[in-house]
Parts: structure tokens; C-alpha cells; sequence
């Protein structure tokens, strides 16, 4: 049962990462590529109609993960308290950037709020990279299961680390490059002419970058915590991952300069995929490691919510998943193919 | 209290009262907009479908408010309320959860719909997307709801070997007598909020003599909802509330109504103000033996005071407990002779013309809005000094490990974008409502708008 909910916590939070992966993405290049108030709509008007609803993953992903794992919730998001608030911050002026920028018609305001929007999706990266960094290090977690977290100490991957140390400042950059790519791609495939273009020079410029950065991310991972390779040792299967990682990242290189954007695009969100599930299948069955004392690490076992709940939420998980993926399939089939200004309204 | 307590309970406090301005409009206005795209489809005149589009716009800014304002509440849970987490996340994960993957992808994916998709839906599906969103609205509403009344009124739990409470009935946690009475007044007084935004609006334009066709309508439907809402908080939902609160919090009943001394045909307070020290009323104003008749339906009927119970037991802010209820009740009570009295001119015909009745309407709009908010007070003070009714304490529930710099740290950061919000918000809202209901929005950058403005 814990297993079940450990898979099924994981791949919500990765549908999140892919799907709102893109529109951050988009976020970030948008100062880079939208060069006329045009392609600012564009962009606009390609991730419009459905960022929202890619956060509601996060969202239904923190509710699972509370129903399933209360005790990691309750140690992970008050150990994580500054990093957490800030991120609420940004993901609301991520909003506001968005959702505000075309009701104000003065320009100074309007260049004012498209640099809150691009700022804030630049932040958020880093800072999602850098919360999986610190999940994948461990945590000073103490004999209660509880920590908290400086930002900062002294950069230092030691027993007592801050948020931000030399690993997950990388690990940062890693999403930050890989959701550029990722969101530049999206841009590419749902935007046509110059701006395509532009979006797709991003992701081919960028794309030494990742391959270098992937390389060094993983073997920066393998000098920290060196035990993550047991679960590889033990299960040589899980090897496929990194290989799937690997080979998306070629057809990405292959497929993107061809204009094969589309499947560059399903190439990098399987990359993402891909890598997220390689630190989840590393880490199994722990679900938040202690950089400490291993015996405090939090695992599947011991922050487990009680069987009859789970088993319940087993049944309305499946229908209400059901359903959510009815929705997400007819919304993005009413938005499909390339953005057009000119046609007005959805 | 010591201050890292304070500084949680505030923090929760600002976020969750500022948040709950949002859904309770949104809450409300949803089910006013079926019945508007309802008579859309009845009637072959386009005022109606203006209208809907309109309410829409102005739900399409308040649901984006309350989202954004909605992540922080979840996250809060785990950040500044660990301890509570761990103890009770067996248990309320369940509804917190299902809010999640029942109603957020419900509003969020169908909203896109109903704000851009009118003109690729069909009138009947574009209805169903408009019915949709109110579905996924009032869901939403029932979780939050049935979690507050597990915290208030505890079922369907078991201890749990690693510690904390397990979920021992999946059914006794949903049909939680709290949760279905808290719903219905809940949600009862969120009709009353949009009810009352709608004839506010209505009652503007009509003044000012613009869109007065749409304005009518507003009027009328609001006006309606209004009568029917604000008599039905009292009657039945608030009674049965009210009676809930007798039954299994007794203390808290004695506070809000700052009877100090228990006795047979206990007074009402109307005005006046608790004086803990002395345990008595300052300046009382009372109508006799009506508390014990309200609660027990006997004149005589003798009502526990808090000299009844221990010290430690009493709610640990009486005087904001007896004004948020007394507020709420004086309030909700002008409520339903002002839609009475606004209901009677509308069948006799005169209400449009009437302009003194249209401005006390047009300046109703803010107390509705306290009224709920003084509600939702009454409720969580009178909770106190419990987090989980019975079994947590408040000062258990907090996060021990994040200090009270850290909880200001937020907090006023919190303080600074809420004030950002709130500005956008108000700027956005006049904007919408100067631009009136009638036609399409017409200023150069339309397209752009139309496809990615308005909210969602």
C-alpha cells in the first residue's frame, strides 16, 4: 500500500513539473524571444488558457501527499518553512505577471509586469530544482522526524546544510536550463514564423549546456550520497532510466534543429520524467533522508498515513483521477494546434 | 501566550480571513450564473447572456484571487501547523485531499471553458461548463467545510500505532452532523454575499442610469436570492448550527454570549460589553429569558454559564468571540429585513424607482462580507482553546522547530502582498464594473484579452 501511494505521489508531482514545467518555461525565455507586443500575446495566449489548471497538479499533489504521507508534510513543510513561503510569494506574482499585465493598458506598467512574470518563473525554477536537490542530499532531520533549514550556512554539503549549498544551487541550475529547453520547445511547437524560430534557437543554444549539466549533476550525486547507487546496484533494471534519460536527451539534439518540435517537446518532457523518476527509484523507500544520523531518515514505513484511509482514497483517487484527466484531455484538445491571433476568442 | 503561538495563530488568521473574501463571492455567484445562462437558454434575448458574461468576468477575478490566495492555506497546514499535521493528517488528509482531485481540476480545466469557450461551445454545453464550475465550486466548498467541522466536532477516528489519529470510518468523517449543519450555513452565507454584490451592482447602475435593462435584472435576481438566502441563514441553518454548538461545546455557547453564571431563563444580550474581569456585561441591553428559549424552545430551560466549567476550558479571547458572534447575528438580522422590505417593493412593482431603497442596497455591498467573516470567527474563537475540539490544544498544534522571527518574517511579507493583491483587485473590479455589462469589451488589445485576461 505504501508503495502504491509512494508511485502514485511521484507521478503526480511529475505531471506537474511537465506540464507546468512548460509554461514556466515560457516564463522565462519570454523577455529573450517576444520581441513585438504580437509575440507577447502569443505566449500569452499559448500557456493562457491552461497554466492554471497545470498548478491545480501541484496542488492535488500537496493534498495526496498529505492524505499519504502526513508525517512527511508536517516535516518537510515546516523544515522547508522560508524556501516554502517563498515560493508561495513567487507563484502569486507569477499570477499577477500573468493575469494582470493585459488589463492595464499603459506600457510602462504592462513592460513592468511582463519582467514580474519572466522574474518570477526564472525563481521558481531554480527554486523547485533546488527543493529536489535538498530532498536528494538529505536533511539535519532530528530523533522527532522534524528540521529546519537555514537558506544559507556556508554553502557546504555537510550534516548541517542550508537550502542553498554548492549541490542544490546545482541542481538548481539543472532546472532552470531544463525547464527553459522544456518551456522554449512548447513555445516553438504552438507558435509559428519568427517566433518559433527564436523559441527553437533557445532550446539548440541551450542544449550543449544540458547534456554538460546533466553529466555533472549526476556525478556530483554520486560524490555526495554515494548509498543512492544501492537501489541501482540491487535492481540493475532501474539502469533503464538513465539510459531513457540519455536517449531522450539525443532526440531531443537530433529531432529539435529538423523542426521536429514536437517530438523534441515529448523528447524533454520525458527527460524531465525521466530524471525525476531516477531520484525516486535512488531513494526508495526513503522517502526524506536525514543528512545525519541515518536512523532518523524518513521513510515510507514510518510517515505512512492508516491503512483503512488509504484503501478508501484508493477508490475515489482512481475515480477522481478519472475524471481530472477526462477534463485535462478535452481542454487541451479545445486549445490544440498553433496560436492564432487574429482568430478571435477560443 | 507565548509568541510563537501568537505569531502561527495570526498567520493563519490574515491568510485564511483575507482568502475567504474570494470564495465566498465566488461560492455564491456561482449558482446566480446558472440561473442567469439558465434564462439565457429559455429566452431568446441577449441581455441575459450579457449578464452571465458579465457576473463571469467578475467571478473569473475573484476565482483567481482565490486561488492564488487558496495555495498558501494548504501549504500552512504542514509549515506553521506541523505538530496538528502529524496528529491529525491520518484523518483530515482525506478531505483535504479529495478537495484536490475532486474540485480544483473541476473549476480550474471547466472555467477555462465557460470565460473562452462561448463561442466554440454549443449554448447547452457552454451551460453545462457555466453548471460545471458551480459543481466544482461547492464541492470544494464541503471539503474545507467537513475538515473545519472534523476540528471542531471529531468522528470516524482511531488512534494510530505510529502515533496520532488513523482514519477508523470513511463515512462517519463525511456524514459528520457538523460538517452537513457548518455546509449549509456556510454556503447559505456565500449566496447571501453574491446576492448581495449582484443587487449592489444592479442598484449602482440604475442610480447612475446606465445599462439600467441589465440592471433590473440584477436587481430582481439578486433580490430574490437575497430574501431567500438571508432568511434561511437564520432558519433552519443557523438554528441548527446554533443548536450543534449547545449540544457539544457548551462553554463555547456560554462565551458567545457572555453568560458568566448559569441560569434558568437565561437572557439574550443584544448590546453591551463582556467585562472578563468582573464577569458581567457593561451596559447591558437584554431581552429576558430568550437565550434559553432560542437554544431549548422552553422559556425556562436553564443554560450552563462559564462559571460552569474550569478556567482552562473557556475560549481564550471572550470578548472578540461575543462581538464576532453578536456582529454576525445583528448583522444577518438587518439582512433579512432589508431583502424583505427590498422583496416587497419589487412585487408591488416600485423597487427600481424607489432611489432611497437603491442606495441603501448600492451600500449594503462591504456587510455581507463582514457578516461572514465574523461567522467564520465565531467559529474558530469558539473552537478555542482547542485546535482538534476535545482532543489537541492550540498550543500543541503549532510547529515547534520555526520561531516566531521567522513566522513575522512571513507574515509581514504576507501583509505586503496581500496589500498588492488587494489594490489589483479593487483596481480590476472598478475597471470591469465602469465597462458595464452590454456587448463585448472594446479596446485595442481585445483579442488578447478575450484569450488570456478575465482571470483564469
Amino acid at each position: 500500500m505504501g508503495t502504491i501511494w509512494f508511485c502514485i505521489v511521484a507521478v503526480m508531482l511529475a505531471a506537474y513539473v511537465v506540464l507546468d514545467g512548460f509554461d514556466l518555461g515560457a516564463g522565462i525565455i519570454y523577455l529573450v524571444v517576444a520581441k513585438t507586443s504580437a509575440d507577447r500575446q502569443r505566449i500569452h495566449k499559448a500557456i493562457g488558457p491552461v497554466w492554471d489548471g497545470n498548478e491545480v497538479w501541484l496542488l492535488a499533489a500537496g493534498g495526496t501527499l498529505y492524505f499519504a504521507f502526513p508525517q512527511l508534510y508536517a516535516s518537510g513543510f515546516s523544515g522547508f518553512y522560508l524556501p516554502l513561503m517563498i515560493v508561495l510569494w513567487l507563484l502569486m506574482l507569477r499570477a499577477i505577471g500573468l493575469e494582470f499585465g493585459h488589463h492595464i493598458e499603459n506600457p510602462v506598467w504592462q513592460g513592468f509586469l511582463d519582467v514580474v512574470f519572466s522574474v518570477s518563473s526564472i525563481l521558481l525554477a531554480i527554486f523547485f530544482g533546488a527543493a529536489l536537490g535538498n530532498v536528494i542530499r538529505g536533511v539535519p532531520l532530528n530523533q522527532d522526524g522534524y528540521f529546519f533549514l537555514a537558506l544559507w550556512t556556508n554553502f557546504k554539503v555537510s550534516a548541517l546544510p542550508g537550502i542553498l549549498d554548492w549541490y542544490t544551487i546545482m541542481a538548481g541550475v539543472v532546472a532552470l536550463v531544463t525547464l527553459t529547453v522544456h518551456g522554449a520547445l512548447y513555445i516553438a511547437v504552438k507558435t509559428e514564423a519568427e517566433l518559433s524560430l527564436r523559441a527553437r534557437a533557445v532550446a539548440v543554444v541551450l542544449w550543449p549546456l544540458q547534456f554538460f549539466l546533466t553529466c555533472s549533476s549526476l556525478a556530483a550525486t554520486y560524490f555526495i550520497r554515494p548509498q543512492l547507487m544501492n537501489n541501482y546496484e540491487n535492481h540493475p533494471i532501474g539502469l533503464l532510466i538513465p539510459l531513457l534519460v540519455f536517449a531522450s536527451l539525443g532526440v531531443m539534439i537530433w529531432a529539435g534543429p529538423k523542426g521536429k518540435e514536437k517530438l523534441a517537446f515529448v523528447a524533454s518532457g520525458t527527460y524531465i520524467t525521466a530524471m525525476l523518476v531516477g531520484a525516486v527509484f535512488a531513494l526508495y523507500p526513503v522517502v526524506l533522508p536525514s543528512s545525519g544520523d541515518p536512523a532518523n531518515s524518513l521513510t515510507i514505513a514510518n510517515s505512512l498515513a492508516g491503512e483503512h484511509g488509504l484503501r478508501v482514497g484508493l477508490v475515489w483517487w482512481s475515480l477522481g483521477m478519472t475524471l481530472a484527466v477526462g477534463y485535462f484531455v478535452f481542454l487541451y484538445r479545445m486549445f490544440r494546434g498553433k496560436v492564432r491571433l487574429e482568430e478571435p476568442g477560443y | 501566550m507565548d509568541s510563537a503561538l501568537l505569531v502561527h495563530r495570526l498567520h493563519f488568521a490574515f491568510t485564511v480571513t483575507f482568502h475567504y473574501l474570494f470564495p465566498q463571492l465566488t461560492m455564491g455567484l456561482a449558482p446566480l450564473i446558472v440561473v442567469l445562462k439558465t434564462l439565457a437558454l429559455r429566452h431568446n434575448n441577449p441581455r441575459y447572456d450579457e449578464a452571465a458574461r458579465f457576473w463571469a468576468k467578475i467571478f473569473g477575478i475573484n476565482f483567481v484571487l482565490g486561488v492564488v490566495t487558496g495555495i498558501p492555506m494548504e501549504f500552512q497546514f504542514g509549515t506553521n501547523w506541523s505538530h496538528f499535521s502529524r496528529y491529525a493528517g491520518g484523518v483530515i488528509g482525506q478531505t483535504l485531499a479529495m478537495e484536490g482531485v475532486f474540485s480544483f481540476f473541476l473549476e480550474s480545466a471547466f472555467l477555462g471553458l465557460f470565460l473562452y469557450g462561448a463561442k466554440r461551445l454549443s449554448p447547452r454545453a457552454h451551460w453545462w461548463s457555466a453548471m460545471a464550475v458551480c459543481i466544482g465550486a461547492w464541492l470544494s466548498g464541503f471539503f474545507i467545510v467537513a475538515t473545519d467541522a472534523w476540528m471542531q466536532h471529531p468522528v470516524g477516528f482511531a488512534p494510530s500505532p505510529r502515533g496520532g489519529l488513523q482514519l477508523a470510518s470513511f463515512w462517519e468523517l463525511m456524514l459528520n452532523p457538523w460538517a452537513w449543519w457548518q455546509y449549509a450555513h456556510t454556503m447559505c452565507g456565500a449566496v447571501v454575499t453574491g446576492a448581495f454584490v449582484m443587487v449592489s451592482t444592479g442598484a449602482f447602475y440604475l442610480l447612475w442610469g446606465k445599462w439600467t435593462e441589465h440592471a433590473k435584472l440584477f436587481v430582481k435576481v439578486g433580490v430574490i436570492a437575497g430574501v431567500l438566502a438571508s432568511v434561511v441563514q437564520l432558519y433552519p441553518t443557523g438554528d441548527g448550527q446554533g443548536r450543534l454548538v449547545a449540544l457539544d461545546q457548551p462553554v463555547t455557547l456560554a462565551a458567545m454570549e457572555a453568560l458568566f453564571t448559569g441560569q434558568p431563563g437565561a437572557p439574550l444580550v443584544i448590546l453591551g460589553q463582556p467585562n472578563v474581569q468582573e464577569k458581567k456585561i457593561d451596559n447591558p441591553l437584554v431581552v429576558p429569558e430568550m437565550l434559553s428559549f432560542l437554544t431549548y424552545k422552553r422559556w425556562h430551560a436553564h443554560i450552563d454559564g462559564l462559571d460552569a466549567f474550569p478556567k482552562d476550558q473557556w475560549p481564550d479571547n471572550i470578548p472578540l468571540l461575543y462581538y464576532s458572534y453578536h456582529i454576525m447575528v445583528g448583522l444577518g438580522t438587518i439582512f433579512i429585513a432589508e431583502m424583505l422590505l427590498a422583496g416587497l417593493l419589487l412585487w408591488n412593482g416600485s423597487l427600481y424607482r424607489a432611489r432611497w431603497m437603491l442606495w441603501i442596497l448600492m451600500l449594503s455591498l462591504p456587510f455581507p462580507y463582514i457578516a461572514n467573516t465574523a461567522g467564520w470567527m465565531t467559529a474558530e474563537l469558539g473552537r478555542q482553546p482547542w485546535l482538534v475540539y476535545g482532543l489537541m490544544r492550540t498550543a500543541d498544534g503549532y510547529s515547534k522547530l520555526v520561531s516566531a522571527a521567522n513566522g513575522w518574517f512571513t507574515l509581514l511579507g504576507f501583509f505586503g502582498i496581500y496589500t498588492l493583491l488587494g489594490i489589483l483587485f479593487l483596481f480590476m473590479l472598478r475597471r470591469t464594473i465602469e465597462q458595464g455589462p452590454e456587448g463585448e469589451v472594446s479596446h485595442p488589445s481585445l483579442t488578447a484579452e478575450a484569450l488570456t485576461g478575465e482571470g483564469n
